[in-house]
């Protein structure tokens, strides 16, 4: 059922594609094959693996349910959050936060991820920040950058 | 020999104080990285490859850095695969059959130490093949025009459907979604803008290293929430620290085998360490296994494996570097590298570039004497780095994740977007979509179209460009036969299937 429900919505994708793709224009072209045909070709191939999927599906995997479903949402929420905090927090605040959040999830105990989360939000900010110069953001909360 | 004297300059380069020390924290880095379950070579490599290149490392050092992170992987599975029965990477699956067992008969130091000395037989003989064809393909594949160019990818991504996964349909779509992802951005022939939708952040395509970060990292560490490894425990190493003369001996002619084989696999574009090490496995098995004691801890079972799926790691890096096609998931993230770099893979580098080439060469005989140094002697160390619990594993895994994405272009954008391509990624893999072919087909995608529409220039439309030169045959022909084998042997296995139920 999930290969059937996926091919359904891999061929409207495709549909979609095809739909933008078919508006790819170049002003002026000098070649016989222009930027139009190969995002076609591989839309019309994507279709008709999609609609071989339709007619032949595997078996539907475990999808998570009950309290996992709940933690994996949870888990793309942190994470999705930690982007969006990434450079409004920085990244030592921001880190501390997801590390608490998702160490949760994997059955950490308060204290540990608390700690944890303090110890990698500055220490990773020291390795990368300061020994490895990668920049990291600092907050535009606190006027960093 | 030209290639001797290269290799000697190669070592110079090697030996720069700079390369040995990236050498050396690439080879410490990839063994723990291979060890940890859930944290494979691509994952590392892709980690690693923004903060190489934020740190304005020159190229060669990238790429030792990366080489030996990958190798050092290769070397990292196999500890956790006989100390917790669960393989650190994807090669090291068949080390568990029996390194599981020979930890549990109290035999865990002489099974860390055949696997380490049998995966530096295998990476040793691997490099010299490196060494010694490469140059040889690098400079046949200078003849090649952008029709063959094209054919041979598409070999490449034949070899893939073959080879990976039981529903060939399944990675067919991978790939193709991989060669999709590709077009977004400016197309290079004409400057028109596709599948951007006005967004200036996809202007020049969407990110190398978000798509790989995304699919593999991300989803890879959804993927862990569903399975808690907590009820396993490390078994301790007692005993023997290292194997005697007699372990030698009887694993050492499946040790050469194992790595002759593994290196020819590894060649081959898409099938990597895991195809080699359960093909080798099975064969050590039919040959040698006379008391039916493989599987219940094989000394044999455990050196043929590890030599295997090293040898295919180093196997790997020939296609990438002669033929600018990667040979494996975590050689295409160093494509990608090289790109960063505008470095372009491909016969040319061989004679643009002798430097990086042979340095890397150079280097990997040197990251292989470290990693069999640091594997013996440390192996206690790098064990205890398995009593890493989740709930701080992942968290940092997470951050490293998303400084490696940031360290591109420092936008929200590129993070929001690895996070829904992890997403996309968890889903795909859990209805059994592989994500390597993906990944192929992203790195190959803009010089498949664009070897495409050269090859049709010069013919002007003309589709007979692409069956016209010897090559183009050959490889054609090779294309079908590694769609034709892997599909004829499923047949024969399901009428036998068949056929036994009948009987029965």
């Amino acid at each position: 059922m999930s290969d059937r429900v996926f091919a359904v919505v891999w061929l409207l994708f495709c549909a979609g594609m095809a739909w933008v793709g078919w508006a790819i224009q170049a002003p002026f072209s000098y070649e016989p094959i222009g930027p139009r045909a190969f995002p076609l070709l591989l839309a019309v191939g994507m279709a008709l693996s999609a609609a071989w999927l339709l007619f032949r599906p595997d078996p539907a995997p475990d999808w998570p349910a009950g309290s996992l479903r709940a933690k994996t949402a949870l888990m793309v929420g942190a994470f999705l959050a930690y982007s969006l905090l990434f450079e409004v927090l920085g990244f030592p605040m921001a880190t501390a936060l997801v590390t608490v959040v998702v160490g949760r999830l994997f059955g950490g105990t308060w204290v540990g991820v608390s700690l944890g989360g303090v110890a990698m939000g500055a220490g990773m900010w020291f390795l990368f920040d300061r020994l490895l110069e990668v920049t990291l953001p600092l907050g535009r909360l606190f006027g960093g950058s | 020999m030209d290639s001797l004297a290269y290799l000697g300059q190669g070592f110079l380069v090697a030996l720069k104080p700079l390369n040995l020390g990236v050498a050396l924290a690439g080879s410490f880095i990839g063994t723990i990285v291979g060890l940890l379950p859930g944290l494979g070579p691509i994952n590392g490599v892709a980690i690693l490859l923004p903060l190489a290149f934020a740190m304005k490392l020159p190229p060669e050092t990238a790429l030792i850095l990366l080489a030996s992170v990958y190798i050092g992987c290769e070397y990292g599975g196999r500890i956790s695969s006989i100390l917790l029965n669960i393989p650190g990477d994807a090669g090291a699956v068949m080390t568990a059959v029996d390194g599981y067992p020979m930890a549990r008969n109290g035999l865990a130091g002489v099974a860390l130490s055949i696997s380490a000395w049998s995966s530096f037989v295998g990476s040793l003989i691997a490099t010299m093949g490196l060494a010694l064809f490469a140059p040889i393909i690098a400079n046949w594949a200078l003849s090649f025009g952008p029709a063959e160019q094209f054919v041979l990818m598409v070999f490449a991504l034949c070899c893939l459907a073959g080879m990976v996964g039981d529903r060939p349909v399944k990675t067919v779509l991978a790939t193709l979604m991989g060669l999709a992802l590709a077009t977004v951005g400016m197309d290079a022939n004409s400057g028109v803008y596709r599948f951007t939708f006005d967004s200036v952040h996809l202007g020049d395509g969407v990110q190398f290293i978000v798509v790989v970060i995304g699919l593999f990292s991300v989803s890879e560490m959804l993927i862990m929430l569903e399975q808690s490894h907590s009820g396993q425990s490390v078994i301790k190493a007692t005993g023997r620290k290292l194997f005697n003369l007699k372990e030698m001996a009887i694993t050492w002619w499946g040790t050469v085998r194992s790595s002759l084989v593994g290196f020819g696999i590894g060649v081959l574009p898409g099938a990597g360490a895991t195809v080699a090490s359960a093909i080798t496995y099975m064969m050590e098995r039919s040959l040698t296994d006379k008391e039916g004691t493989f599987g219940k801890g094989d000394v044999r079972g455990v050196a043929a494996p590890e030599a295997a799926n090293n040898a295919a790691a180093h196997g790997a890096f020939i296609p990438m570097l002669t033929l600018g096609i990667p040979g494996s998931g975590t050689t295409a993230v160093m494509i990608g590298a090289l790109t960063l770099y505008n470095i372009t893979p491909g016969p040319l580098l061989f004679q643009q570039q002798p430097d990086l080439v042979w340095g890397l060469i150079a280097s990997m005989f040197i990251g292989n004497v470290v990693l069999l140094i640091m594997n013996i002697p440390m192996v206690g160390f790098f064990a205890r780095m398995l009593h890493v619990p989740n709930w701080l594993l992942v968290p940092a895994i997470a951050a490293v994740s998303f400084v490696g994405v940031y360290a591109v272009h420092a936008t929200t954008f590129d993070l929001i977007l690895m996070v829904v391509l992890g997403i996309i990624g968890w889903i795909l893999r859990k209805l059994g979509m592989p994500m390597v072919p993906l990944i192929l087909g992203f790195v190959l995608g803009d010089m498949m179209e664009q070897n495409l529409r050269r090859a049709l220039s010069i013919s002007n439309g003309e589709l007979g460009i692409l069956f016209a030169s010897p090559v183009t045959w050959v490889l054609w022909a090779l294309a079908a036969t590694v769609i034709a084998i892997p599909l004829a042997m499923r047949q024969r296995r399901k009428a036998r299937a068949r056929s036994r139920v009948t009987s029965a």
